[in-house]
């Protein structure tokens, strides 16, 4: 074993306390939860928790593309547009070009890919801030998907559409989630390329002088990001049949927030897929309990903006307890 | 017989505990007017809490901090500000958008009308630089100035809110030689002016042209406080704990006829340095002296690959390295430790386990997969093998000691299995014992048949260590010495001046 000095300060033991700290988003959650049980017998219902996983399923999976972005020290703000680019190319190579349903769908995902490997090829190569290159490609690819459309919704293919419907009683939409928060988690944790962004996120220049190719990941992990909300995309288009030019307007806030409530840090280096669902969770069930209590929408900004503020300022405190 | 002068500041029997942990357990001493007080001890010995004691930041739990005599409470800087205390701390906290000026009169900027009184805003900040013989112009940008000087900046304005009490925290840690010696005479200056002064210093050299008195601490208590003029040697037994034979335990293994494991040959990079040819022997360490800005770390880091150059080659064991490539210098078995292990070496809140792991994380992994048992079990034995003292491979490194953090940049290249080491200020911040480990590593490495190329700016370490030098200056090599034949006056006369070129 290794030697411990007689300095050493901290003794890790479970407390209740390190618990709760270590799992806020989580405790937030099920408080909330509880909350909105004992408030309107609306809440726990077969129906509204589906409703629930619906609505969290384009959240979170376009914040999962962000805990990326955000894990590697950096910010992914064309995700909504992305996702309205990626379903309405998938739409317009079937219905202009006349692509077979499945091959439309996968250019829609190569779609999203490809705009966000620019995005991490202009921060990478083209030393722009992820901020300014990512600022800029919402503008762009929201107004390619005006010119795509021509600023009308475009009806999408039946394998497309099957995304927005059921198998059996399950929304496919929740079953893609649960798929996209694997295949997120298993990138983040198990491959090379995860490990990379951590290290790429806390200190980019120690893993330069590791090794780690810095740039290759930046590009790979908004290539990653451009294809989750390319996914996002979709789903949104296939519960509508039909691919809209404003989907998803304003997403990329919703996603970031996500990310943040699950505890990643904006400095990078630190972030976890569990702690992003359980953030888009959280949105999610406060908008769906609001509505149940017939708070206005309104209200509803003004809560979530609290909620933000709240759940942050809370990390902060944490991780000052944690590093004293 | 002279009457005894009162202390201005006297610290009594102070206690202070975070947690369960005793970090400074009934120390005393004593500031006097015009008198240097030098803080000894290795990192983790609580000089740095008791500075953070005096100067308001943190309280203490029993005993007593008197100012001229009166028991006083220093619950906030502002408080010890209001008795006269000022801390230079390592991290120098100037804005470096603003001037000297304003820099040294912020928060007390004169006024007239409600706007910046610009005249006696220079005025005031001129007199508080002239106070230290400090000849900036007032109206220059900080972030214009070297880091001495703007130290010495950051001592003007804490004298120009009156400080009598002058606390430095490792001043010295980032200065060049000539940078220390315009430090050491501005503290003389203060000390003829009557300022009592409380100096942390890292370098053992220092204290004796520093310091009237030495207080010495080891794990939170007060060991001994000797006379400033105290031997090296007795400083280093009191403050380890135990003797330490030697500083620098070199020993070179029997030299062979192989070829050199690495050969630099007339590389250039404009601007940085040109014309650099140099070999590393098997079993060799070769140290590189010089001034900072004679392009060593420059030279290092084209070597490792980290940055490109014009012209010239890199070979290493007779395969030639592309320019600008680290990953292939990492395949041909070459490891850098860069000189700042925090900005550079480490990711800090990443774990012990996570940093050995990331030159090998590709090239251990599985088709893209990380082999993590793998990498815990080589992570362990390495950290085992460097003694690294840490509670859990899982610890993040940020949390660990100077040393420590340093073996574990060492570490990532052990697991490399590289043999070609460029070191740069390798044992920069270091405590003395860990940096006797530091350099048994290298002895290690050089018996097991591999190279160290090692950039130093401390001369002892440069002649205690290496095998041969060579010395730096306006980016050449201006010449070499075998170890036996070195001495820091003609290395030193070689950097600053240059001999024959």
């Amino acid at each position: 074993m290794t030697t411990t000095t007689p300095t050493t300060r901290k003794v890790h033991r479970f407390t209740i306390k390190r618990f709760l700290a270590d799992n806020g988003a989580l405790v937030g959650l099920v408080v909330l939860g509880l909350l909105l049980f004992i408030a309107t017998p609306a809440f726990l219902t077969g129906q509204n928790i589906l409703n629930i996983g619906i609505q969290a399923s384009t959240i979170a999976i376009l914040a999962f593309g962000s805990t990326f972005a955000i894990v590697a020290a950096g910010i992914d703000l064309s995700v909504g547009s992305v996702a309205a680019l990626g379903a309405m190319a998938a739409a317009w190579m079937f219905t202009d070009a006349s692509l077979p349903g499945w091959l439309a769908l996968i250019a829609g995902l190569v779609t999203g890919l490809v705009v966000g490997a620019v995005n991490g090829a202009a921060n990478a190569y083209g030393k722009l801030p992820s901020f300014i290159a990512t600022l800029a490609m919402l503008s762009v690819a929201r107004g390619l998907t005006l010119v795509i459309s021509d600023g009308t919704p475009i009806k999408t293919p039946p394998v497309v559409s099957f995304l927005g419907g059921n198998i059996g009683p399950v929304p496919v939409p929740i079953i893609v989630l649960v798929l996209a928060a694997l295949v997120a988690s298993f990138i983040l944790n198990r491959t090379v390329i995860g490990r990379a962004m951590y290290a790429v996120g806390g200190n980019a220049e120690a893993a330069e002088l590791s090794g780690i190719n810095v740039r290759r990941i930046r590009v790979i992990v908004f290539a990653l990001s451009g294809l989750f909300a390319a996914v996002a995309g979709l789903l949104l288009a296939g519960r509508l049949d039909s691919a809209q030019p404003q989907a998803a307007v304003g997403y990329e806030l919703d996603a970031i927030a996500a990310v943040v409530i699950g505890g990643a840090s904006l400095m990078g280096g630190y972030g976890k897929i569990s702690g992003t669902l359980i953030g888009a969770l959280v949105l999610v069930v406060i908008r769906n309990g609001l509505n149940l209590l017939n708070v206005s929408s309104f209200w509803q900004q003004v809560v979530i903006g609290l909620v933000i503020a709240l759940a942050v300022g809370f990390d902060v405190i944490r991780r000052k307890t944690r590093s004293s | 017989m002279s009457e005894e002068p009162t202390p201005i500041v006297s610290v009594r029997s102070v206690s202070k505990s975070f947690g369960p942990v005793k970090v400074v357990t009934d120390v005393s001493f004593d500031l006097y007017a015009g008198k240097v007080l030098v803080l000894l001890g290795e990192n983790g010995a609580g000089k740095s809490t008791i500075i953070k004691m005096i100067a308001g930041i943190h309280d203490f739990d029993s005993g007593q901090i008197l100012v001229d005599g009166t028991p006083v409470r220093i619950p906030n800087t502002r408080a010890a500000e209001a008795l006269g205390i000022a801390t230079i701390h390592q991290e120098l906290n100037l804005v470096p958008s603003l001037s000297v000026a304003e820099n040294v009169m912020l928060g007390r900027t004169p006024k007239r009308l409600g706007m910046v009184n610009r005249g006696a805003l220079r005025r005031q900040a001129q007199d508080a630089l002239h106070r230290i013989g400090l000849t900036i112009d007032p109206n220059t940008r900080v972030s214009e100035l070297g880091i001495a000087q703007q130290q010495l900046v950051e001592i003007a304005k804490a004298l120009s809110i009156n400080a009598r009490v002058l606390i430095l925290d490792e001043p010295t840690a980032a200065l060049t030689r000539h940078e220390t010696r315009q430090l050491f005479r501005v503290v003389e200056e203060l000390r003829s002016h009557g300022v009592a002064m409380l100096f942390i210093s890292h370098h053992l050299e220092e204290i004796a042209k520093i310091g009237d008195s030495v207080v010495v601490l080891r794990d939170g208590q007060r060991i001994a406080e000797v006379p400033g003029s105290t031997p090296e040697d007795e400083l280093v037994r009191l403050m380890v704990g135990r003797d330490i034979d030697d500083q620098f335990p070199r020993r070179r293994p029997d030299a062979t006829d192989a070829p050199p494991l690495l050969e630099v040959t007339d590389l250039s990079a404009e601007g940085r340095f040109s014309h650099v040819t140099l070999t590393v022997g098997v079993g060799e360490i070769v140290g590189i002296a010089g001034l900072v800005g004679a392009g060593r770390t420059e030279l290092l880091r084209a070597i490792a690959g980290a940055d490109r150059y014009d012209s010239g080659t890199v070979t290493v064991a007779g395969k030639r390295l592309p320019p600008g490539r680290i990953g292939a210098a990492i395949r041909a078995k070459m490891g850098h430790v860069p000189e700042d292990r925090k900005r550079q070496g480490l990711v800090l809140q990443a774990s012990v386990n996570d940093n050995l792991g990331f030159a090998t994380l590709a090239s251990t992994s599985h088709a893209g997969l990380v082999d993590f048992a793998g990498q815990r079990k080589r992570a362990t034995a390495v950290a085992e093998k460097l003694r690294v003292r840490m509670h859990d491979i899982n610890q993040a490194v940020g949390s660990l000691s100077g040393g420590n953090q340093q073996k574990i940049v060492f570490g990532r290249w052990i697991m490399a299995g590289s043999n070609v080491l460029l070191l740069d200020e390798p044992t920069r911040g270091v405590d003395v014992g860990a940096k006797v480990e530091i350099y048994e590593l290298m002895n290690t490495i050089t018996a097991a048949g591999g190279a160290v190329l090692m950039v130093s700016s401390e001369l002892p370490e440069v002649l205690g260590m290496s095998d041969r030098i060579l010395v730096m200056r306006g980016g050449r090599i201006r010449g070499q010495f075998r170890s036996d034949e070195a001495t820091e006056d003609k290395i030193m006369d070689l950097a600053a001046r240059g001999g024959d070129e």
